[in-house]
This record gives structure tokens, sequence and C-alpha cells, in this order.
């Protein structure tokens, strides 16, 4: 407003040429709207993709610009619906491995990008805030690669109803507490456990007295060995080797980032502690992360929620998960990883929920396509109406041991016994055996 | 009790990695009274070095540091001369806020070439190799490193005191004006210092490679414990430094042996304790 007052002073030459300018302005703006105006009668869906591209969660985005690049090609010709023709743009926003980044870029996406439905992927720190955002404005979102415990009672869900707008696909904490347990049961051992939890969400989780590992294990007739929570990226595990020496422990479980992976077993080598299995999550599930250990990753053990011998296939692009892992493998040059498979299967299921909302400009009918998914994806089905609270569909989880074979890591599932219908690939043995 | 003495053992050994990790900025600190914030990714930056030379040469992993410490120093020398002699002065701020600059560039672009992953050195056999000792086992990177920080900080202290380019040094800390006056070229004198402070960060990027595993992101949390270690040795002190390293180590193995959760906390204690009973360190160098 002051600007305004100060024209009153100003000679009337001055004045043309500020409303001049001022018109011009106004055509400019004008002009930069109005190819969105256009946009939006071509008939184009804009899907809001949010994912930690940079920082210590950097390895889970690894996959994406093959996957983006998969979608994009396949959906250039737009998708059907209803009869008509739509053309889908994937906007992708970079997380920087930050919650409170996370929760800006889909705030932008959402009131700048005006996106039709909002995604993200990769651990608490990404899914959470978006899908916070999504439920916020009435958009729809579905997310997954995160824990279903952590994203649905994290964000302080009802198990009675459930979240309006958000749906998100994984598995959950009872899954992978079988699936370890599966997997030692499989070796001859003194059943004494060693347990490496950060004092971080998920080593807290895990942990916990009532919800995480310790009852199981109790009831499975197992010792648990738990020094307490330590902070992450420590340089020292010494304390915690001393504590399962003198306990006699043989099997050790954990959920910690990498480096403080390597470092705990560098260092249990060098102070001659020798389990005889490893199970972690986290810090195993990445061939770079196996390969950077030398030999000294041969035999580790970790949750598996895909891998290439999963007998699931893509919808989109009819792809079955080896024909997935190859295509990645030659286009990129660097070993498959799972959340390559969560990724791709995240588009399939939005592209399916799109096709059968009849009017993708109302977001309630995109919601209501997504609560009616029923679909073979490459990770498994998606439905989720079944999962064990609304909103929450439930993909397979299995058990698998690394081998070191020639310098290059490889994954064989050992334990199944939750899913059948993924076979096993070799026999679980002891590390050194 | 053994168990007491081997948290206090291992923990003296990992204060080696500290000393080694503060030597650089130490000497820095000690001729120039100069911070460098870009210290810890100087550190990560040498251990990505080591990483190409091991991965693309093929080098075995401590031929790399024949080549890096001598690279390194180059590089400091130049980046001296051309770069931070510009900002010394009686002002410490041009030269905190131009190493703060160089810390972001130097992540961001570690970020871009090598990507976030953690990575990590293979040393093959050293790796796991061990020393029993009576009911203890002693790493041999540990010792390596240990025995690494003893020498750089002492060979370091026996140039400073012993040679005429180490006198003119502490000379120079101590009244850069009046040697300027006795004919030293202070630009000089400090673009040596930083050329070995370069070489000493060489050396410890290269044993961090292979000790634990880093990322472009590492840094800041070497530059802290550097820090402290300095700092609770006593400013300027190459032995402080050493002593404040393996107070830093001992502090944080002891507080993990209570419980894990107090590792860290416990190191950052016993530096508060130490900068309210003694804020000028424990072996500060005498000033008149």
């Amino acid at each position: 407003m002051t600007d305004f007052a100060a024209d009153d002073s100003t000679p009337r030459t001055m004045m043309i040429s500020r409303r001049s300018f001022g018109r011009a302005a106004l055509a400019l703006g004008a002009a930069a709207v109005l190819p969105r105006l256009s946009l939006a009668a071509d008939r184009v869906i804009r899907v809001g993709f949010v994912t930690p591209q940079t920082g210590p969660l950097a390895v889970f985005a690894e996959p994406d610009a093959f996957v983006l690049e998969q979608f994009r090609k396949g959906l250039a010709d737009g998708i059907d619906i209803n009869g008509e023709k739509w053309a889908v743009e994937i906007i992708v926003k970079d997380s920087q491995s930050s919650s409170n980044r996370a929760a800006t870029v889909a705030q932008e996406l959402i009131l700048n990008e005006a996106v039709h439905i909002l995604t993200a992927t990769s651990t608490p720190d990404t899914t959470n805030p978006v899908a916070d955002q999504a439920e916020l404005n009435g958009v729809p979102c579905i997310t997954n690669d995160t824990p279903w415990q952590p994203h649905f009672f994290g964000r302080g869900g009802d198990p009675a109803k459930g979240f309006e707008w958000t749906n998100h696909f994984f598995w959950g904490l009872e899954d992978v507490i079988a699936t370890f347990t599966g997997i030692w049961e499989k070796v001859e051992t003194n059943k004494v456990v060693g347990a490496l939890w950060p004092n971080d969400p998920d080593g807290n989780g895990w942990g916990d007295p009532k919800m995480g590992f310790p009852p199981v294990l109790a009831e499975k007739g197992y010792t648990l060995v738990d020094p307490g929570r330590y902070q992450v990226m420590s340089d020292d595990f010494t304390a915690q080797i001393t504590a399962f020496k003198n306990a006699g422990v043989e099997i050790v479980t954990g959920v910690v980032p990498p480096p403080d992976f390597a470092t705990f077993w560098t260092q249990a080598a060098q102070q001659g502690f020798h389990p005889k299995v490893v199970t972690f999550g986290k810090a195993l599930e990445f061939p770079q992360v196996i390969s950077s250990l030398g030999e000294r990753g041969d035999g580790l053990s970790v949750e598996v929620w895909w891998s290439p011998n999963h007998p699931f296939k893509s919808g989109f692009t009819g792809q079955s998960s080896k024909e997935l892992a190859d295509a990645y493998e030659a286009a990129t040059g660097k070993p498959w990883t799972m959340p390559l498979a969560f990724k791709h299967s995240l588009f399939e299921v939005v592209v399916d929920a799109l096709k059968r909302s009849g009017d993708p400009t109302k977001p309630e009918a995109i919601r209501d396509a997504i609560r009616a998914t029923n679909y073979d994806s490459i990770v498994g089905k998606v439905n989720f109406t079944t999962g064990p609270v609304p909103g929450i569909s439930k993909t397979p989880l299995v058990g698998g041991q690394w081998s070191v074979v020639d310098g290059k890591p490889q994954l064989a599932i050992v334990e199944n016994g939750a899913h059948p219908e993924i076979p096993t690939s070799a026999a679980m043995r002891p590390i050194g055996g | 009790m053994t168990d007491l003495l081997n948290a206090i053992l291992q923990g003296v050994l990992l204060g080696g990695l500290y000393a080694l990790f503060a030597a650089g900025l130490s000497l820095m600190f000690g001729v120039m009274r100069f911070v460098n914030l870009a210290h810890g990714d100087f550190i990560v930056a040498a251990a990505f070095g080591a990483l190409l030379l091991v991965d693309m040469l093929g080098l075995p992993p401590l031929l790399a540091v024949v080549i890096l410490v001598p690279a390194f120093a180059a590089f400091g020398y130049l980046g001296q001369r051309l770069v931070l002699n510009r900002v010394m002065g009686r002002d410490i701020m041009p030269g905190i806020l131009l190493t703060f600059g160089f810390s972001v560039m130097l992540q961001n672009l570690m970020l871009e070439g090598f990507s976030a992953n953690s990575r990590r050195l293979n040393a093959g056999w050293l790796d796991t190799a061990s020393l029993p000792l009576g009911p203890f086992q002693i790493g041999f990177v540990p010792l390596l490193m240990f025995t690494t920080a003893l020498l750089v900080l002492g060979g370091l202290g026996l140039f400073m005191s012993q040679t005429n380019t180490g006198r003119l040094m502490r000379a120079t800390s101590d009244d850069a004006q009046i040697v300027g006056l006795m004919g030293a070229d202070r630009r000089h004198l400090f673009a040596i210092a930083t050329a070995i402070a370069s070489g000493v960060v060489a050396l410890a990027g290269v044993l961090m490679a292979i000790k634990t595993n880093f990322d472009p992101s590492s840094g800041s949390i070497r530059l802290l414990f550097a820090f402290e270690a300095v700092i609770m040795g006593g400013l300027g002190s190459l032995w402080g430094t050493l002593a404040g390293g393996i107070i830093l180590g001992v502090a944080q193995g002891l507080g993990a042996a209570i419980d894990p959760g107090y590792q860290i906390l416990a190191g950052h204690v016993v530096f508060l304790i130490i900068l309210v009973l003694r804020p000028q360190g424990l072996f500060p160098r005498q000033r008149p």
C-alpha cells in the first residue's frame, strides 16, 4: 500500500510509467498462469512423490531414477479413465532425509503444485510427515516402506477408525520378530541372544518390553542379553561385546545403521567374539553394506521384504521379480535392492487406483478407489481392507542369509515359515559353517 | 575388574584415534590461532581419496598414505598461501566463516561425487587381526592408530622444539609482527604449518577409513571430538591433545560399561567438568 501512497507525490510521467509497468507485470503474471490452466484442460493428473534423495537415508532412494523412468515411459500415452485419456505427471521432491523437510515439500506439492495424489516411501521420517499433511489437507495418499506400527501408531492412529485419506502397505514388527526367531530355530545354538538396539525410534520399538522382541523371546525360550540403548554412530562397542562374551551369547540381533554395524562387527572380531548367528535389520538390508564388509559379510542374516526369487510380477510392466531386478542391474550397473520393488509397487498401486477412480478431479473418487484396492503388485497383494487396522495392507516378510561369492554378496531366502508361497533358495548355516 | 580394565584399555586405544583427529587442529591453532571448521570434512575427504586410490588403482591401503599425505600437504600449503593467508589477522571471524563455507562446499561435493552411502576401506586381514595380551585382546588397527598418534604428536613436538622452522613457528604464534621484523616470512611459516596439519589430516583420514564407516556428512562429529580433545588438553599443546583424546576415549569407554546409553554423554560430561575446573585445559602452553 505504501507504494500507491507514494504515487500521489510523483510527477505525472513517472506515474504513467509505473502504471504501464503494472500492466506489463499483470500480463506477465497471466502468461505464467495460463499454461497451468491449459494443462488442466488437457486432463493431467499430478502425482506428488516425496523421497529421501540425499542425506543418511539416500541409499533407500537409489532406485528412484530407474523406477520413475520406467513409469514415465509406460505412462507416456496417458491412462484411460472412464473412456477419457489422462496424462500423468510425477513431481518428485527430496526430503533430504529430514522429517521437517518432508512435511514442507509435501505442503508445497499440495498447495503449489495442486497434486491429485500424494506418495512417499522409506522410513517413518518420510512417510509419516507426508501422510500427516495429506490427511490435514484432504489429499489422497499412498505410502510404503515403513513398518506399519511406527507409521500408524506413530501418527496417533485409532485402530477402530483408521485415517480418512492415507493408506500404507508394508510389514510390521510382529512379522520381523517371527522371521528372526524363525531364522534362529534353524541353527543349533544355546539360545542366548545379545541385542544391539540403539536409542532411536526403531531401537526403542524393537526393544520395547511389551510390544517388541523381549516378551516373544522369553516365551520362545531364549535368554536375552540387552546391555541397553546406545547412541547411534558410536566408535566403540567394547561394553556390549564384553557383556555378550560374558553371557556366552551365540546369537546377536539388532536394528542399527550400517556404520554402527561395521564398527561393531570389526571390533567383535578384534576382541575375539564369534557368534554363530548375526541377524540385523536396517544395516544388513543392502548389498552395498555387505560388500563393504568383504569376507566378513558372509553368513550374516536379515529380514527380506522382496527378492528376485519372490513369485510376484508387476501388474504395470508385466515383469517378474527376476526380470525387474535384471532390468535394474542392466540399466544402472548396481546390484538390486529391496526398495526397488517397493518404489515400483507404489506407482503400480497409484496407477491402478487412478484407473478405477472414474473422475480423478474429485479427491473423494480417488480416495474411494484406493480404499477398494485389491491388486497383485510386484511385492504381493495389496488390499487396504484386510490389514490389522484400516488403511494398512501387509506385505509378506521372509528371512534371508548373505553369502559372499567371489567378493559379490548374494542373498538367499532361508526362512519362509509365514509365507510358504515364497520358496527358500538355500539352507540356513551358522557363520563360518 | 577385568572388564573394567578392558574398557579402560580399549578407551585409551580409541583415544589415540581422537588425538590423531585433533592433531592437525591443535597444530593450526597453536601456530596461527586459527580454527579450521572444515577439519572434519577434510579428514572425510582424505578417507574418500584413499577409497579412490584403493578401488581404482588397487593399491594396498597403507600405500595410499604415501600418495595422499604429500598431496594433502601440497594442497594445504597452496591453500594457505592463496586463500587462508588473506583472512589471517586480529579478527578470528573471517577465517571461521571461510572454513565454514569450505565445510559446506566439501560436504556437498562429496555427496555429489560419492553419494550418501556410507563407505569403508577394506584392509583385508588387518581389519580383524588382534594381539592377545593376558585376558585382553588388542586389535591391530586400534593399536596402529594409537602408535601413529604417538609418533605423529611426538614427531611434531620434536619438530617444534628442535628445528629452526619449528622455533620460528612458535615465535610466530607468540608475536607474529616481531618475528616479521626479524626477517621471517610469516606467510610461508603459516603455509608450512597448514601443510603439516593437512598431511596429518590425510593420515587420520586413511586410518579412519579402515577403522570405521564414513559418509560425506560424518565430518562434523569428528570435528566435535577433535575440538574436545584439543580444548581438554590445553590449546596449542600437542601432548595435551594426546591426553585430551585419551581422556575422551576412556570416558566414553567407561560410560558405555555402565550403560551403552551413557557412552557419548560421558565424554561430553567429562569435557564439561574439565572446562569448568580448568578452562585453560590440562596442559596449557605457558604464555607470558
